[in-house]
């Protein structure tokens, strides 16, 4: 499912709302979730799961072309931990196919 | 710093769109719900810019109860892996952190 075949989905599921304002939601919710974490602030959504960002020590890298190192510096990346019903309803959906 | 709910999500959908308060508390809702039906249909979703919503099925493998100590093999598994796209993680790394 791409963010187009999400926004479709919403907007079929419900009479008073636009695609077009359903398009902007789902924009939103996502930048609002990219602005939490580039600022970074968690995302907890129960039932859905966390996002939270997990620091990367400083390192030694290697360009793959050249074969020079160079220094990495330390950064943080996103992570997402999967909340208890999505990891349910995902390993459920493992015995049904 | 506190965390990111839907209930500020559909806040900020009633105050930025002016979407009505019920509505925004709605398609936050259905804007998961959707994501955890495709997932739990064994389909990938993929949100550029943002990141993709993998699954990976795990084989059984050997483990312990951490308590007794006990081996009990554990079972075979479907799981959720969040793979961030190039735009989230470009702006995360600019976070430089300040806790």
């Amino acid at each position: 499912m791409t963010k187009s075949e999400l926004i479709e989905a919403i907007a079929a599921k419900q009479t008073q709302l636009s695609l077009k304002d359903v398009e902007l939601a789902v924009k939103s919710v996502l930048e609002q979730m990219s602005d939490a974490l580039s600022s970074g602030e968690r995302i907890e959504i129960r039932g859905f799961g966390s996002f939270s960002l997990h620091y990367r020590e400083p390192r030694l890298g290697r360009n793959p072309k050249t074969g020079d190192s160079v220094d990495l510096n330390g950064k943080y990346v996103p992570h997402f931990k999967p909340g208890k019903e999505l990891r349910e309803r995902v390993n459920k959906g493992l015995s049904l196919s | 710093m506190t965390a990111l709910t839907k209930s500020d999500m559909a806040d900020m959908l009633f105050e930025e769109l002016g979407l009505n308060k019920r509505e925004a508390k709605e398609i936050v809702e259905m804007f998961f719900e959707e994501i955890r039906a495709s997932l739990e249909s064994n389909e990938q979703v993929k949100l550029s810019g943002f990141g993709n919503f993998e699954l990976r099925d795990k084989g059984e493998r050997p483990g312990r109860n951490p308590k007794t100590g006990e081996e009990i093999p554990i079972s075979p598994r479907r799981v959720v892996t969040f793979k961030p796209g190039q735009k989230l993680k470009a702006r995360v790394e600019k976070y430089a952190g300040t806790e």
